[in-house]
């Protein structure tokens, strides 16, 4: 029998225009998590999780900019409590611009420079790995994971930037020659200052099976159920 | 009262939609420099006062209708 603590709790939660949920949920439970997909109307997340997924897609038809409305469903201040909290959030592509719109991470997410969507595998290197997120990944590792993204474009101006970089919250880059959307010094993914939220545009979720190509995005999705075991058995 | 607002892309920010928008027009012969693409919200405010109503419009600005990041905002109010 498998306790909670073997299969810790993590909440996908669903917007309406969500459409990366299910993958996120398959990936997670092959990686050893009791995944569960949590409506967005929701007041709450479910007792005893241990971990937040928001997941890629195009909530609300990313009207205004790309999750500048999600942002105001019920669930996110149950989320931005549990961030708060120092437990553990990781936001995925149409996730990321939720939680940059947030406030919860720093930047925010534009159109690609190429104006042009893009879905294709990419390299991305890993800055560093002090992040419960990234904890099985090692700092210089080059993963690599599919974008599929048409506002994917991070940007912050030099002074933030500066800041994030010495703080070490850049935490994801594409490889030199391999940035697919004309992101700000090649930035990829970045963590907040503490280290629990972390925001990325390429899809770990979905390169965790052999079968579909590159299994790099296992080391990600599992840091995140390692992260999830640790605080669902930490005391509220 | 009826209010419009202008959001657009600060300068300095890249904007590939008006990037692609003046090579359009200079394909069609237009003689143009930079064009740059924001948005323009009209909102209709239960209010009649104007100080209020730009309290109110303000306050949208910064939650909601613009990012600070990388939009600068503008707004008029609709005199009846």
């Amino acid at each position: 029998m498998s306790s909670r603590e073997d299969r810790p709790l993590i909440a996908v939660v669903v917007f309406p225009g969500s459409n990366d949920d299910r993958d996120a949920q398959g990936a997670l439970a092959q990686l050893g998590a009791d995944a569960r997909r949590v409506w967005h109307d929701e007041p709450s997340l479910p007792e005893g999780t241990g971990a937040v997924v928001l997941p890629g897609g195009f909530s609300y038809g990313d009207y205004l900019r790309c999750g500048a409305i999600a942002r105001f469903s019920p669930i996110l201040q149950a989320v931005a409590a549990f961030a708060d909290a120092g437990r553990p959030v990781l936001g995925i592509c149409n996730g990321f611009q939720i939680l940059t719109e947030a406030g919860l991470l720093p930047g925010v997410l534009r159109p690609n420079a190429s104006l042009a969507f893009v879905c294709r595998d990419v390299a991305v290197r890993v800055e560093q790995s002090e992040t419960p997120l990234l904890a099985r990944c090692r700092p210089g590792q080059e993963l690599t994971l599919p974008v599929k993204h048409g506002e994917g474009c991070w940007f912050a101006d030099d002074e933030l930037l500066a800041e994030l970089d010495a703080a070490g919250q850049i935490a994801l880059r594409y490889a030199p020659g391999s940035n697919p959307n004309g992101s700000v010094a090649d930035v990829a993914g970045v963590v907040n200052a503490e280290g629990n939220v972390l925001g990325l545009m390429p899809h770990p979720e979905h390169a965790v099976d052999a079968l579909l190509g590159s299994v790099d995005g296992a080391l990600i999705m599992g840091s995140l159920v390692d992260a999830a075991r640790l605080s669902a058995a930490a005391p509220v | 009262m009826k209010a419009t607002v202008v959001v657009r892309p600060k300068p300095g920010i890249l904007d590939p939609q008006g990037q692609a928008v003046s090579s359009s027009l200079r394909h069609l012969g237009f003689d143009v420099g930079e064009t740059r693409v924001g948005k323009v919200v009209d909102v209709e405010l239960a209010t009649d006062d104007p100080t209020e109503a730009r309290t109110q419009l303000e306050a949208m600005c910064s939650r909601l209708l613009a990012n600070p990041l990388i939009e600068s905002y503008a707004i008029e109010l609709q005199s009846e």
